[in-house]
């Protein structure tokens, strides 16, 4: 009896020592949303009728990162939008904390870098919690059935010049040849996401 | 004689005006966290453009300061973005940092991330705070505000 009780109160310390998981990892079963878009319309992945999946990336105006990324998140839509895959870009971030990603300014953005995809805003940031993103930008590649097949980095360096590995593009052209992502999890540094002031 | 002198000035005024950030590999890092120590290890990471980084920097100048039983470390993650490290010497230089700064030379940084810490995706700022005689642990990967830190630091004290 008292091996048990101190079996539930050493696992009670674990859970508690434990930080709590949020979001999908690999393997998971995404939620669809509705988000609004920069032209002012709201938008769910099922709204994209010809995709075969999705490439999800939180992202937006003011991380340096991102915006290092920029024209590889343009090329990744040029490259896999024909081929079914859709890039999709979701700002995380609260407007109040990170001025420059209102909603106004996200609409400036995506003028000025002729997108030619969504650039969604996630007001409440349910849709950022539910993912579990932490990053921007984060990249989420999902199937039509939105099982997460990839989650993390576009490629190993935020210098164009250094890159050596390309992760997203490696598991969608993977994906695309029928076979299963070899690198399904990835890392990259990137900017925090600019929560709410609670 | 007088070259002797001019010697030990050079010295003197190095050790007193800014010191010259070293490049490290992620081992050392690892050393920080891993090797005992009389001191609580306070790693930083931060970069010259990341601008809730150089907000909360006060925060860990001041610990630096004025706790001796901490010691504080601010690793610049630049060089993922710019090969060069000329921009971080000059922001050290500049803002006088009186911590240790160390510009992490390392390139995959999903290779990297995980060794320092493995709950963490890699956005910045985040900060590592460990006492290495009891391997208690504080990772946050967010923005520190007034007295944070300090809370952090006596949870694992």
């Amino acid at each position: 009896m008292k091996r048990l009780i101190f079996f539930l109160l050493a696992a009670g310390l674990l859970t508690a020592a434990t930080p709590e998981k949020n979001g999908y990892e690999v393997g998971d079963t995404a939620t669809d949303f509705k988000l609004k878009n920069v032209d002012g319309k709201k938008l769910a992945l099922a709204d994209l009728k010809d995709a075969k999946g999705y490439i999800v990336i939180f992202d937006c105006n003011t991380c340096p990162i991102s915006q290092a990324y920029n024209s590889r998140i343009i090329a990744l839509n040029k490259k896999y939008a024909s081929q079914g895959y859709p890039v999709i870009t979701i700002n995380p971030n609260d407007p109040g904390v990170s001025p420059g990603d209102s909603f106004d300014k996200m609409v400036a953005y995506a003028k000025k870098k002729d997108y030619t995809f969504p650039y969604l805003v996630d007001e409440t940031q349910e849709v950022t919690k539910a993912f579990g993103a932490t990053n921007t930008p984060h990249v989420y590649i999902l199937s039509k059935e939105l099982k997460v097949l990839y989650i993390g980095a576009i490629d190993n360096s935020t210098d164009e010049n250094a890159v050596t590995k390309k992760y997203a593009e490696s598991a969608l052209d993977e994906l695309l040849g029928g076979k299963a992502v070899a690198t399904p999890k990835t890392k990259a540094v990137g900017c925090t996401i600019k929560w709410k002031n609670s | 004689m007088r070259l002797f002198l001019v010697i030990i000035l050079i010295f003197c005024t190095q050790s007193i005006f800014g010191q010259t950030s070293k490049l490290v590999k992620v081992g050392v890092l690892k050393d920080l966290i891993e090797k005992k120590s009389d001191q609580i290890q306070v790693i930083n990471f931060w970069a010259t453009w990341c601008a809730p980084c150089i907000k909360e920097m006060p925060l860990f100048e001041k610990v630096h300061e004025t706790r001796p039983d901490v010691q504080v470390s601010l690793v610049s993650v630049d060089l993922n973005l710019d090969p060069n490290p000329a921009k971080i010497h000059k922001f050290v230089e500049r803002k006088k940092l009186k911590s240790t700064v160390y510009i992490l030379d390392e390139r995959d940084p999903n290779v990297w991330i995980d060794e320092i810490e493995k709950s963490w995706e890699g956005a910045i700022p985040a900060t590592l705070i460990v006492n290495t005689k009891t391997g208690k642990k504080n990772f946050v990967s967010k923005e520190l505000h007034e007295g944070d830190l300090e809370k952090l630091i006596d949870e694992v004290k």
